[in-house]
């Protein structure tokens, strides 16, 4: 790099800020157009959904029915599922991919933190529909005849894990949208954590800390505002997650406490109806599905902001 | 035109005669989608001039379609609503053009052959028959014996023209069925698991031992599924085949405008859950070239596709009917 040096770089004459003005301008309209994009996909859902908006009012966010026969329609137990499997997705994800994270950059031997990264990254390229294809034929026999009859046997005193086993459930839907969220989990913890400065760490062995003192100390409190982030990130893939989901998760709309139950999510039934609706009422109604999906996801990218802006502001948090 | 073009024009001619070709737009159904793309790559090796594209998006996007008038025919399962019919903007006409039919099968130890009845089924798809070795079904398979087993129920989560005919049949055998759930592309099941598509629910079926579930005849062959006899009107358990769905079709009323239920047909052979799907065309064609020619086609469907039918697992239209469809092509205008 350096040898490039010895020739003088070119600069415009002074005092011209042409160059500047213009790739502001530039910049500016490319971040106009994804709020202009947002903008108009709400207003689209909105416009779309109009007439179920008239007809239902609120009560579409809390009626449980779903009855396209006699042009029924309410979202709860679509909100429901969606929050349910996205949240059972990070509480699997997070300490996965932190601590994978966490291996990667403070633990492993040099040697093999590029091809584990690879591997996990890997996980990101398999198509969604793969996922659900191996849901349905090698994880559910598994957890049906395996782990789910393990968590009735020693946990089935708490209501979560009561209940007939399908396979297909909320569960099932919560592990593999975890899965699928593992490598961008991983590999925004990953470059949160390299990027800690090597000081703290060498501060903290200076003071005799332990290796996991170290980590504890060092590196995860330092990081914990970007782990957040990381998480926020795979959360918003989970809410969005669609193919895998529909595939394992029993496609039921009902609330119940026990994840061993089947459940429903608003992205799968938009996916699932949507080709074959034909009365007005009824695409109106997943129109507004859609704009559920949506609002929840921008409330949740809010919460977060306002959950990160909570967790206390010293000067060893500028990490992202 | 210059002459470098038109050149250029010569060139890409010779290597494919696909600039003077006329391209008729379809969308709709995916249930029918194999055999109607068989039948375009057969009648474009007989008419060259003419090229077919089409988009298996769904009955719903095929009716938005052809409402839209965004492509020159449509494709449905299910017959169109009085509502939806009456916004198009000139008489919109179904024309059926094969027929299915929709299997039970089930996952029970040693794949017997089981004999079910509509009423019986209905109160299996209503929860109300809850185990195997219930009276109700026991009663109409002697030698065959069934578990104390719970009936793990599957039916489509995706909306589709399969969920259509199946729920059109149980809403014509169960007055019950009829008031509490009725009939659709999805409709709110009282009980069971959704999967999605023919391979979802089968997949289900195959995965848990006690279940049941309803796929079409074609796959329900293709992946060797067991699958039930059932009683249909006239009293008798009739195999689903293509003869017997022919049969129901010969037997079932149509009226005029071939918006028709063919489910619970009359007839010994009728195998009683079947229906047909549908090209949704306009009686009157605005551009002439692409009429005359979507009425060629159509016309040779009728004669020589609906012999392809059997192969792909459709049945085709009985004689009767296909002369009456083939009157109704003919007076398309253009």
């Amino acid at each position: 790099m350096p040898t490039a040096q010895s020739s003088a770089p070119v600069l415009p004459p002074a005092g011209s800020r042409a160059p500047d003005m213009t790739f502001k301008l530039a910049a500016f309209s490319a971040a106009l157009v994804i709020l202009g994009l947002i903008v108009l996909v709400g207003y689209e859902l909105y416009h779309g959904a109009g007439v179920a908006i008239a007809k239902f009012g609120p009560r579409f966010l809390v009626s449980s029915d779903w009855d396209p026969v006699s042009d029924q329609y309410g979202a709860l137990p679509f909100i429901f599922g969606t929050l349910v499997s996205s949240l059972l997705a990070l509480l699997i994800a997070v300490p996965l991919g932190v601590a994978t994270a966490l291996f990667l950059t403070e633990l492993a031997p040099f040697r093999i933190r590029q091809p584990i990264m690879v591997v996990v990254e890997m996980l990101a390229a398999v198509p969604s529909v793969i996922f659900g294809l191996w849901g349905i034929f090698v994880l559910i026999p598994w957890l049906r005849d395996h782990l789910f009859v393990w968590l009735k046997h020693t946990l089935g005193f708490l209501p979560l894990f009561q209940g007939p086993i399908y396979g297909v459930s909320m569960l099932a839907g919560g592990i593999i949208v975890a899965i699928m969220i593992l490598p961008i989990v991983t590999s925004i913890s990953r470059e949160i954590l390299r990027s800690v400065p090597g000081l703290q760490r060498e501060a903290a062995y200076a003071l005799g800390a332990t290796r996991w003192e170290v980590i504890r100390i060092a590196v995860l409190s330092y990081a914990r505002r970007g782990l957040f982030g990381a998480a926020v990130l795979g959360l918003g893939r989970a809410l969005g997650e669609t193919m895998a989901v529909t595939m394992v998760i029993g496609n039921r709309p009902e609330i119940s406490a026990s994840l061993f139950a089947p459940g429903y999510t608003l992205a799968s039934v938009i996916a699932n109806e949507f080709t074959e609706a034909t009365s007005d009422l009824y695409l109106n109604a997943l129109f507004e599905l859609g704009l559920v999906l949506f609002a929840v996801t921008i409330l949740i990218n809010v919460l977060a902001q306002v959950m990160l802006r909570s967790m206390g502001s010293g000067g060893v948090t500028k990490v992202n | 035109m210059n002459r470098v073009t038109l050149l250029l024009l010569l060139a890409v001619g010779a290597v494919a005669p696909a600039s003077a070709q006329l391209l008729i737009n379809g969308a709709g159904a995916t249930f029918p989608a194999p055999i109607y793309t068989k039948w375009f790559d057969e009648y474009t090796k007989i008419d060259p001039s003419v090229r077919f594209n089409y988009q298996a998006i769904g009955s719903g996007g095929g009716q938005k379609q052809i409402l839209a008038e965004t492509v020159d025919f449509g494709a449905s399962d299910g017959p169109m609503s009085d509502a939806n019919l009456a916004k198009a903007p000139r008489p919109l006409w179904h024309i059926p053009t094969v027929a299915g039919a929709v299997v039970v099968s089930y996952n029970l130890a040693g794949d017997p052959t089981l004999r079910l009845d509509g009423t019986t089924l209905a109160a299996i798809y209503l929860g109300k028959i809850t185990k195997w070795d219930d009276p109700a079904i026991e009663g109409q398979n002697p030698g065959v014996s069934l578990p104390d087993q719970d009936i793990l129920v599957v039916h489509r989560s995706d909306g589709s023209g399969t969920t259509f005919i199946f729920t059109d049949y149980l809403a014509k055998v169960s007055p019950e069925w009829k008031e509490a759930v009725g009939k659709g592309v999805s409709v709110s099941w009282p009980t069971g698991l959704g999967g999605k598509g023919n391979a979802g629910v089968a997949g289900q079926i195959k995965q848990s031992p006690g279940a049941i579930g309803y796929v079409e005849l074609a796959y329900a062959h293709q992946n060797k599924l067991p699958f039930a006899d059932l009683r249909n009107a006239a009293g008798k358990y009739v195999t689903a085949t293509i003869a017997s769905v022919t049969a129901a079709l010969a037997t079932a009323t149509i009226p005029d405008d071939f918006r028709f239920s063919m489910v619970n047909a009359p007839g010994d052979d009728s195998y009683p859950i079947s229906g047909v799907t549908w090209i949704l065309v306009y009686g009157e064609q605005k551009d002439p070239a692409k009429g005359q020619k979507l009425v060629q086609f159509l016309t040779w469907a009728y004669t020589d596709g609906e012999r392809m039918a059997a192969s792909l697992d459709y049945a085709p239209l009985p004689p009767a009917v296909q002369q009456r469809v083939l009157d109704r092509v003919n007076s398309i205008k253009y």
